[in-house]
């Protein structure tokens, strides 16, 4: 009975993990259910064992089985039946031909210093040189700001989308999807110096942790001036609501 | 009780190897240090594949990654032991209760032994250092050489008082010189602290140089070098760390002598001093996470490069690994805490509340751990639309972290009130309403570190994101004394039954086992993070690392790797068990 009872709880959580994907169609990541369920079968046992009679109840149907003379026939079948049922899971889950999964850093470190537009940019300690003018002069960052979305509006539109949630055009295309800006889990936690690597040497500068796919990021810095891209970022942070992450933080 | 005096084979195991280090360490000072005062302001130096001695058959990273892993699980075990047992010591005397000084002198011998290996593994360490890396090595020197005289200082001083703090305890075990032994042992945890200190000034140098300029010229202010970005981040966390693995070995050694016990009073003895020992460690991990912030976002503030490759980049990985541990770390906790109930008369009542703390408890485990890149399938990146989850997206950020562990750690909390409650009765005519104040406390709490997590850690910008954890860690420490407060004033001259120690099935002290495996483990994985953010540099940004394996190596290889050093590590602990044990069976055959 405990067992069972033990069993059913564990289903319970396993089916309210797939709900996501079979209900609204985006699955939890077979990874993260693997180890979600490693935790709570774990976290159920620890429960139903805290006392020894709990512990007792729960494995007498398991040690039952494997020792009562009087259901040899039982075990018997079990012994045959799992082997089988071990092979057909190894078939199926192999027979399923699928690409490798991924791991891909989606924040890759950026290197300590970008050459570009004939300066070496030393990527620690850079801060938007735009920035000073919000509180100084708050009409002129505004100008700024709309230029920015200019800058945006005729290059970057087409694949990080008109809402910024990258989902231009052209994302459908793309593997890896181009980044949302929208949200406060991407450019949020970065600083502008960070956007500033990325904008200016694309998925060509990434380094092999940006890995496994290839990036379709342009380099701008052939494309755009260093004033456009600063301009940019600044209407990034404006449009989506953020803050850059900065040195004090 | 008469106390186990050992007086068997610690001395001449201890002094040799402590001594050898002792002299190579003070000779290669002084070598390195000549040798660079004629260039004592030079650049650092750049290294080519032909500074770096080969030795065939031997990677030199592997060599010193090791020994320098041995080291610090030897000292941070010797370092935090001391710590315990002069606290243990003191609580005895106040309380006038053998038990405690019995512990906290089982603990000692235990420590003492593993003070002979941290000396040889430092020795090794040392060792390899010089022989593979001698272009660092000269130039760590050429700045640190003076530090050198204070590290041989505190090991002497560590070395004399752990001696006489050991050999003492029976002698100095009245009147004024008891007050004089705990001087002792306070001088011990003095200067074993303060040599850590030294050690620390060097590796955090490593990481965030300061005290030179962009070319590793040193400025000639030593101090400035010893107190870099992550000196007293580093510290304050491995002090804090210390204790928790300090704890944690000697709770699987409490663990390991209940298993093997023979007799009930054996037994009993040894379900106190395992519950004594997790106690301390898992009092020390509770604040251990908010020490790794600050070291965090030291690394993060010195440079970006470090800090995204540390918690966003390749290593972002590693972090769900140390949250799995962590995680697991506080479930055994709860599990031994929930077993403890069956020690207490009263016990039994609260089992039923069990399986509400496990499921807070699991559920806040499974967000801590949530990682924020997935590994996916391409149908199911297709299928999401992306890298991030749309509904467990919010989960992989730091806020929805900060929130599940403080929750967490107030619903571990409870479990040990709970324990608490088990062999204690409160009788005061307003009980009603301080359980009544406990629980508007916890309710509180919740709400206000879930309020502080979500609402500034995805409404509003990203400068609350971090800072709100501060306020959510203020309110998690606020209610645990508070609670603390309202049970002793409730619990003051209530019934009282005593804990029937030794009353515990066995299964549970697997779980303090698991705390020790898993330190360790979390230690060495995080240490070789910390120590591999440098990437390719001896010295950040300051002195390259010319060698052929200046390159970071693979999670895969690195898992290996500190796994294969804990496997050795925990061996050797387990033969220093037996060796205690052997040790306590001869004791108790003097005894009788």
């Amino acid at each position: 009975m405990r067992l069972l009872k033990f069993i059913l709880i564990n289903l319970f959580f396993y089916a309210l993990l797939k709900m996501p994907g079979l209900l609204a169609g985006k699955p939890i990541p077979s990874s993260v259910i693997t180890m979600y369920m490693f935790f709570i079968i774990v976290t159920v046992l620890l429960v139903m064992t805290i006392t020894d009679e709990g512990a007792e109840d729960l494995f007498a149907p398991a040690r039952s089985l494997l020792e009562d003379p009087s259901k040899a026939f039982a075990r018997n079948v079990l012994f045959a039946v799992l082997p089988i049922v071990a092979a057909l899971s190894v078939y199926y889950l192999a027979a399923e031909p699928a690409p490798p999964f991924e791991l891909r850093s989606a924040h890759p470190a950026p290197p300590g210093a970008v050459r570009a537009y004939g300066k070496v940019y030393e990527l620690d300690g850079l801060e938007n040189p735009l920035r000073s003018i919000e509180k100084e002069d708050p009409a002129a960052f505004k100008e700024m700001v709309r230029e920015g979305g200019e800058v945006y509006f005729r290059n970057c539109l087409f694949c990080h989308g008109a809402k910024l949630d990258g989902r231009g055009h052209y994302a459908h295309a793309m593997d890896p999807l181009p980044m949302p800006f929208t949200g406060s889990d991407t450019i949020a936690q970065l600083k502008e110096s960070y956007l500033f690597w990325r904008i200016v040497k694309g998925g060509p500068g990434l380094p092999r942790e940006g890995g496994p796919n290839i990036s379709s990021m342009p380099a701008w810095e052939d494309e755009l001036t260093e004033e456009e891209v600063w301009k940019v970022i600044l209407f990034l942070y404006d449009y989506t609501g953020n803050r850059p992450r900065s040195w004090k933080d | 009780m008469p106390l186990p005096m050992n007086k068997g084979p610690i001395r001449s195991s201890l002094s040799s190897p402590a001594l050898i280090t002792l002299i190579l360490f003070l000779a290669s000072s002084a070598l390195f240090s000549s040798e660079a005062s004629g260039s004592a302001y030079a650049p650092a130096p750049i290294l080519g594949p032909g500074d770096y001695p080969s030795v065939k058959g031997l990677s030199p990273r592997l060599a010193v990654w090791l020994a320098a892993q041995m080291h610090v699980w030897f000292a941070a075990f010797v370092l935090a032991v001391p710590i315990f047992v002069v606290i243990l010591e003191f609580i005895g005397m106040v309380k006038k209760d053998a038990r405690y000084d019995r512990v906290a002198y089982e603990f000692l011998r235990i420590s003492t032994t593993a003070f002979s290996l941290t000396a040889i593994t430092g020795g090794m360490l040392l060792a390899a250092l010089i022989v593979f890396y001698p272009g660092l090595m000269k130039y760590l020197a050429s700045i640190f050489g003076p530090t050198a005289i204070f590290y041989a200082l505190f090991f002497l001083l560590e070395t004399a008082a752990l001696y006489t703090y050991y050999y003492g305890w029976k002698r100095m075990a009245e009147g004024r010189l008891k007050l004089l032994h705990l001087a002792v042992g306070l001088g011990l945890n003095i200067s074993g602290t303060g040599l850590m200190f030294v050690a620390n000034a060097w590796v955090t140098f490593m990481m965030t140089p300061s005290g030179v300029d962009a070319a590793g010229v040193f400025s000639g202010n030593l101090w400035e070098a010893v107190n870099n970005h992550l000196w007293s981040p580093m510290n304050l966390h491995r002090f804090i760390a210390n204790i928790a693995y300090g704890g944690s070995i000697v709770g699987a050694y409490a663990a390991y002598r209940f298993l093997g016990a023979s007799g009930e009073e054996e037994r009993a003895h040894y379900d106190w001093m395992g519950y004594t020992a997790s106690l301390i460690a898992i009092g020390a991990l509770l604040p251990l996470p908010f020490a790794g912030y600050w070291l965090t976002a030291e690394i993060y503030a010195f440079s970006q490069q470090m800090g995204i490759t540390l918690m966003g980049g390749v290593f972002a990985w590693l972090f769900i690994i140390q949250a799995v541990i962590i995680g697991a770390l506080f479930l055994a906790a709860n599990y031994y805490l929930w077993c403890g109930f069956g020690r207490g008369a009263y016990g039994e009542a609260y089992l039923k509340y069990v399986k509400y703390i496990a499921l807070v408890v699991a559920a806040s485990f499974l967000v801590w751990f949530t990682p924020h890149t997935l590994i996916l399938t391409p149908s199911e990146a297709r299928a999401i639309g992306g890298q991030y989850h749309p509904y467990l997206g919010p989960l992989g950020l730091m806020p929805a972290k900060n929130t599940a562990v403080n929750i967490m750690l107030l619903f571990t909390f409870l479990s040990f009130i709970l324990y608490r409650r088990a062999h204690r009765r409160p009788v005061a005519a307003w009980v009603k309403y301080g359980n009544a104040l406990q629980a508007g406390l916890f309710t509180a709490a919740v709400a206000n570190i879930s309020f502080l997590g979500v609402y500034y850690g995805y409404f509003t910008n990203t400068v609350y994101k971090v800072a709100s954890s501060v306020p959510q860690v203020a309110t998690t420490l606020f209610v645990i004394l508070a609670c603390l407060v309202i049970e002793w004033l409730m619990g003051r001259g209530g019934k009282r039954e005593d804990f029937k120690w030794g009353r515990m099935p066995e299964r549970s002290q697997y779980a303090l086992i698991l705390i020790a495996v898993s330190f360790t483990w979390l230690m060495g994985l995080m240490g070789f993070v910390r120590s591999a953010i440098r990437q390719h540099w001896h010295v950040y940004s300051v002195m390259k690392d010319a060698s052929g394996e200046a390159f970071t190596p693979s999670i895969a290889y690195a898992a290996k790797v500190v796994s294969t050093g804990t496997i050795i590590f925990l061996a050797i602990i387990v033969f220093i068990f037996w060796l205690g044990g052997m040790g306590q069976g001869k004791e108790a055959g003097k005894d009788e």
